[in-house]
């Protein structure tokens, strides 16, 4: 039997006893990204249906002097609340989302026909208040615009004469592609399961068992380094792969769960998304197994390993910041980069795009072949005289 | 038979080995002695191609180390002194795997195995895990897996070290099994007692030299000390490090 194989069926046979790399590597690693994409989608999602569709309840101030502009926004959806006593502290300590004043004269100025002021107090820097605000104003606007046309015309004036400009919007996203927008944080997700997937044991069979004293014996054996090494690095690969098609499946189960119809969006995620994107994370996997034992065969102990470990895993959100920091148009050239293409080609399927042939090439050989490099240097390391020592 | 040559072996400006010469031949027990810190176990490392020698050379059954590593390690049986085992495999898994490792047949690995679980009296933990084993339980399994295929040459360091009066007995019986067998043995001790009552030749290691390579009678001649441990202390020059 090939001395790999020997250990890798070793490593993967003990490492099935070990509660920790179980539950790490195939229950939380995978899982826990599902999960708080779940949560915090719905949370969004039913939060934004709520603010739209419930009543628009705000104090308001002097409501008796606009008796017609408050009929007119109650018909909106406007619930206008008793008024509060000082305006300006509500809003600041949070009370309110904003209040709305009616000075006393407004009556007297629209009888007029001079603008009549109404106040809005709010705190732009209140994100939940935001769309609050939002409404209020387009509520505002709307009656100003209609009894504005309604002035010109019983002056015998077309109302189309102070609109020379019309706007007319006519926006080009897809239901999927709007739901990309929000979930560009999921291809992290995959990445970052990866990382974890492998990680407990990428430690347990260098660092830990140099610290727990096997691995010099291990290597009296009379099997070459490397080999021993590509067996270890098989088990690896072998845990974070089926951590992956948990996490895989996981999402596809959440794709159902999320209410991404109500929001008008659509999310691609499928079996066939789940398998483009087991393709397209393999070579990373590799990788990231040849990264982590690396660090791990350079750490001194089990706990620096997994403090090293900790630091790399930050490495993947790179991409994922950049991205959704400064949104660059998908370009051929990113399909080479590992971890980014990962990144550019994952959010690719989710907008209901397709990845092409080309492409997938393009990844899984640039990927590989880094892995490969990274593969070498990390035997070189392996073969070392110190590597074995563990005092 | 291990014949070692002229081995020098520096770390940095440490320098742990500085012109180690011994063999040892097949049949005979043969002791590294020396206090701690002389330079045994980089020695017995260099032995069992774990470390390469700076200058010098390693032959086992006239093969040698730096030229066919693989070759060499499939003919010596090795305790290092490292002996973690696998704590989640039983103490037999734990054999297996090297059994497989070493290339050893299935079906002349078991019967191999079985045999070194009745000799070494591991019947009772053999089929536990090897998570929480006593010292001796550990030792015992480390030695078996080391012998799962039968080599001709066997390295112990300090194979007594942390054992139970009873078990260091048992251990010592081992080592003349095996040398009653034809193999030819090495192990290090700083026990003078030990390398006393076992060994037919006695390597004596200090400061990283060989100060002395005798049967146990004729260093007792060469010093004109009757007692073995008086010789000891002579030929080392101090007694410090060695234990009775």
């Amino acid at each position: 039997m090939n001395s790999s194989f020997v250990v890798f069926r070793k490593e993967v046979r003990e490492n099935l006893r070990d509660k920790r790399t179980l539950i790490n590597g195939l229950f939380t690693g995978p899982l826990i990204g599902p999960l708080i994409f779940v949560m915090i989608i719905n949370v969004m999602i039913s939060r934004q249906l709520n603010q739209a569709e419930s009543p628009l309840e705000l104090p308001v101030i002097g409501a008796r002097y606009a008796p017609n502009l408050i009929e007119a926004l109650h018909q909106e959806g406007f619930d206008p609340r008793p008024p509060v006593a000082d305006p300006i502290a509500a809003v600041r300590d949070r009370d309110v989302a904003a209040v709305l004043s009616i000075p006393a004269n407004f009556g007297k100025a629209w009888d007029k026909g001079d603008p009549a002021q109404v106040e809005i107090y709010y705190d732009s820097s209140r994100r939940d208040t935001e769309q609050a605000v939002s409404r209020l104003k387009d509520m505002l606007d709307r009656y100003s615009r209609l009894n504005g046309a309604l002035r010109l015309v019983a002056r015998g004036l077309s109302p189309a004469l102070i609109r020379p400009v019309v706007v007319d919007e006519r926006d080009q996203s897809t239901p999927q592609s709007r739901a990309g927008a929000l979930f560009s944080i999921l291809p992290y997700f995959f990445v970052l399961t990866v990382f974890m997937g492998g990680m407990y044991l990428a430690i347990d069979l260098t660092a830990g068992e140099r610290e727990r004293q096997s691995l010099e014996p291990l290597f009296i054996n009379p099997v070459a380094r490397w080999r021993i090494l590509l067996g270890k690095i098989g088990a690896i690969c072998l845990f974070s792969v089926a951590s992956l098609l948990i996490c895989a499946a996981a999402f596809i189960v959440a794709g159902h769960l999320i209410p991404t119809e109500k929001l008008g969006m659509e999310l691609g995620l499928g079996p066939v998304f789940g398998l483009e994107v087991l393709v397209l994370m393999l070579p990373l996997v590799l990788l990231v197994a040849a990264l982590q034992t690396l660090v791990a065969a350079f750490s001194k102990s089990y706990r620096e390993a997994q403090t090293y470990l900790g630091i790399l895993m930050l490495i993947p959100v790179l991409p994922s910041i950049l991205l959704s920091v400064m949104p660059v148009k998908t370009a051929g050239w990113m399909y080479a980069v590992p971890l980014l293409s990962q990144q550019v080609g994952i959010t690719e399927l989710l907008l209901g795009g397709s990845v092409t042939a080309a492409q997938f090439a393009m990844c899984l050989v640039c990927g590989f072949a880094v892995a490969a490099i990274m593969l070498a240097v990390t035997a070189r390391v392996y073969g070392s005289e110190r590597l074995a020592i563990s005092a | 038979m291990i014949q070692v040559e002229n081995l020098h072996k520096s770390f940095g400006e440490i320098r742990a080995v500085a012109g180690v010469s011994f063999s040892a031949r097949d049949g005979e027990i043969t002791g590294l002695l020396g206090p701690n810190g002389a330079g045994k176990t980089t020695t017995l490392r260099m032995l069992y191609t774990l470390m390469r020698p700076d200058t010098g050379r390693v032959l086992v059954d006239g093969i040698d180390a730096s030229v066919d590593s693989l070759a060499v390690r499939k003919r010596l049986g090795v305790l290092p002194d490292a002996r973690g085992l696998y704590k989640h495999l039983t103490a037999r898994e734990n054999i297996d795997y090297f059994a497989r490792l070493q290339g050893v047949p299935a079906d002349e690995a078991e019967r191999r195995r079985e045999a070194l679980v009745r000799v070494l009296e591991m019947g009772a933990f053999a089929n536990r895990r090897a998570e929480g084993f006593s010292q001796g339980q550990r030792v015992k399994t480390a030695i078996a897996r080391a012998l799962i295929h039968d080599p001709k040459n066997v390295l112990l360091d300090e194979p007594t070290n942390g054992l139970d009066v009873m078990a260091t007995r048992r251990m010592r019986q081992f080592m003349r099994d095996l040398r009653g067998e034809g193999r030819c043995v090495v192990f290090s001790s700083h026990i003078m007692q030990e390398v006393a009552q076992l060994c037919d030749r006695i390597v004596v290691i200090a400061g990283g030299r060989v100060i002395a390579d005798e049967s146990p009678e004729a260093l007792r001649q060469q010093t004109g000390e009757s007692n073995l441990e008086e010789a000891f202390v002579k030929i080392i020059g101090s007694g410090e490090g060695l234990a009775a």
